[in-house]
């Protein structure tokens, strides 16, 4: 389980708290997925979480460890993250990008069973024809799926994405949500992914987490969020639900939907 | 090995006489392995450096490293006129350090993340060590004195002048061992530290690596211009920048430049030398523009 323990931050002392007493338990084995509008503090929890940013106040603790104070060697074996942007500052190659995901494990030095699950990962996100390719000659959304390849070839127990799906075609965005869902289904990982998309959200994820001005402001389960009052508490927006197959779908896009001065959203 | 004021004809390097031999034991061979040593040391340095910078356009002879080594030196000498090799050259190390840790932290401050900028402030910064130590050396009349260490030449690299160069295949053997952490460091610190490794250990391991190196360059045979910028870069476009694989690459590669730099200088004029470090600058400048022209034009620069 992951325990966020009150984290509060703020990136200058005097401006506004970032995360403002963040509490949250994620759950083990489920896909959460982590919705708000921008500079809601969305990729800040997930530095927090990950261990990227020391906050100022509160603590994470991810299976019984305080993932600030462990090793950084034995956190990167608890869990893998992969942030919104990733600046390329190196020519590697597809291939040795996600052998660099089992670093953690193996120092370096490769095994056939290392290996085998850098083929594995390459296969899940279809990029193994092109594994011997230069990232700088891949376009965005296939060095993304490179990137997500390393960290499921980290094969760690915790996966945390921020928007993972961004430059992603349709196709490639269900296809990598398809991967996480396999991961904490058949593997039993959890996986806690920043969705810019809530119908993306509520269509792979068990658990949806609302945040807004650095608080959660909404929690629970997709049918339980997708809905116009919460989303207008998390979004401050008015969005048109409606309900395809049983599922919750908002309609962001409409001309209709925004910032209404008298809710639509109900009529639906 | 041929070629030098004291001709030895080719075919006579297999069976020398007595009177080649000698030169071949005290000169020429010092001479080679000399070469073959600073070349493969500067170059790998460049690419320590580039790594744990995240900038492929930094480069010990162009973000204070070497030119602290020359001050390191230089202070050295004046304190302590009578002090052996061995002790200028620790000198030279503790001075290029602290010189290139400084620039590991100036970078810091730098908002701009623009190779080409990043690479502004090293000249700068380097520019600034090489102004003080030229103040000193005028002060005390030791310009003269300071040529030697600030433009390398392989004419002094002889039999008991150029041994503590091997000091730098040890350094160069851990900079081997850590390949794979700067290749995950030169990704960025999140990167780094996402996989367990620790960005400010691995940075500190590769500041003593590159300053040893290229202080001991510059203490035994002085330095040479663009050779840490151009062959890292080069050997990077071929095989991109897994330093692993690149390392034995860029040393190989790096002592055959500078050796063939090393001829070019003894032919051009013979019986007289230009100064190694004069014809590595010419050709180094050459390359160096061609690579900057390149990302100018639109490559993007892995900086
Ligand atoms: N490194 C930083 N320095 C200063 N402010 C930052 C930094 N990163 C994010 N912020 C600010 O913190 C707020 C939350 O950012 P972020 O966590 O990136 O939000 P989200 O991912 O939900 O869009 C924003 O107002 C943003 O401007
Ligand atoms: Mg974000």
């Amino acid at each position: 389980m992951i325990h966020v323990d009150h984290v509060s931050h703020a990136y200058t002392p005097s401006g506004p708290p970032v995360l403002d007493d963040v509490a949250l338990d994620i759950t083990r084995g489920a896909v959460t997925a982590l919705v708000g509008p921008n500079g809601a503090g969305k990729s800040t929890l997930l530095a927090a979480v990950s261990r990227l940013l020391g906050p100022d106040h509160g603590r994470v603790v991810v299976d019984g460890v305080d993932v600030a104070r462990a090793p950084d060697r034995e956190v990167a074996r608890v869990l893998a993250v992969l942030r919104q942007d990733t600046r390329l500052s190196a020519r590697l190659t597809v291939v040795d990008l996600v052998r660099f995901g089992r670093f953690p494990h193996s120092g370096g030095r490769l095994t056939t069973a290392d290996h085998e699950v850098v083929a594995a990962s390459l296969a899940h996100v279809g990029m193994a024809d092109l594994r011997d390719r230069y990232l700088d000659e891949l376009s965005g959304g296939q060095r993304q799926r490179a990137f997500i390849a390393m960290v499921l070839a980290q094969e760690t127990p915790y996966v945390l994405l921020d928007e993972p799906l961004n430059n992603l075609d349709m196709e490639h965005a269900a296809s990598v949500m398809r991967v996480l869902r396999t991961a904490a289904d058949d593997l039993g990982r959890t996986v806690v992914v920043v969705l810019h998309d809530v119908n993306m959200a509520a269509a792979w994820a068990d658990d949806v987490v609302g945040m807004r001005d650095g608080r959660v402001v909404a929690r629970g389960r997709p049918a339980e969020v997708l809905r116009t009052d919460v989303l207008r508490e998390v979004f401050g927006i008015e969005i048109p639900v409606v309900t395809v197959d049983g599922s919750p779908v908002a309609l962001h896009w409409l001309p209709r939907a925004g910032r209404h001065p008298m809710g639509v959203g109900q009529r639906y | 090995m041929a070629v030098g004021v004291v001709r030895i004809p080719v075919a006579d390097l297999l069976s020398p006489t007595a009177e080649q031999w000698e030169v071949i034991r005290v000169s020429r061979i010092p001479r080679v392995l000399a070469i073959l040593l600073a070349g493969a040391a500067l170059s790998v340095a460049g690419l320590v450096m580039q790594r744990i910078t995240q900038n492929s356009f930094v480069s010990p002879t162009t973000a204070g490293t070497v030119e602290a080594a020359v001050l390191g030196i230089l202070v050295a000498t004046l304190l302590v006129p009578a002090a052996s090799l061995l002790v200028k050259m620790v000198v030279a190390i503790a001075t290029s350090v602290v010189a290139t840790a400084g620039f590991l932290r100036l970078l810091r401050g730098v908002r701009h993340r623009d190779p080409v900028v990043v690479a502004l402030v090293g000249i700068m910064y380097g520019g600034v060590i090489g102004a003080v130590t030229v103040f000193v050396a005028y002060q005390r009349d030791l310009l003269q004195l300071l040529d030697f260490w600030s433009t390398g030449s392989f004419s002094a690299a002889t039999e008991g002048q150029y041994e503590p160069l091997f000091l730098v295949l040890a350094v160069g053997a851990v900079g081997y061992v850590y390949a794979d952490r700067f290749t995950v460091v030169g990704m960025g610190q999140e990167f780094a530290t996402n996989l367990g490794v620790s960005y400010r250990t691995v940075r500190s391991v590769g500041l003593v690596v590159v300053s040893v190196m290229a202080a001991t360059v510059v203490v035994v045979v002085g330095a040479i211009p663009f050779l840490g910028l151009i062959v890292p870069n080069v050997v990077s476009l071929a095989l991109g920048d897994h330093v692993g694989r690149t390392l034995p690459v860029v040393a190989l590669a790096g002592a055959g430049f500078v050796l063939a730099c090393d001829v070019v200088g003894r032919v051009v004029r013979f019986p007289y030398e230009i100064p190694v470090s004069t014809v590595a600058g010419v050709l180094g400048a050459g390359v160096f523009l061609w690579l900057v022209l390149r990302t100018a034009s639109g490559k993007e620069a892995h900086g």
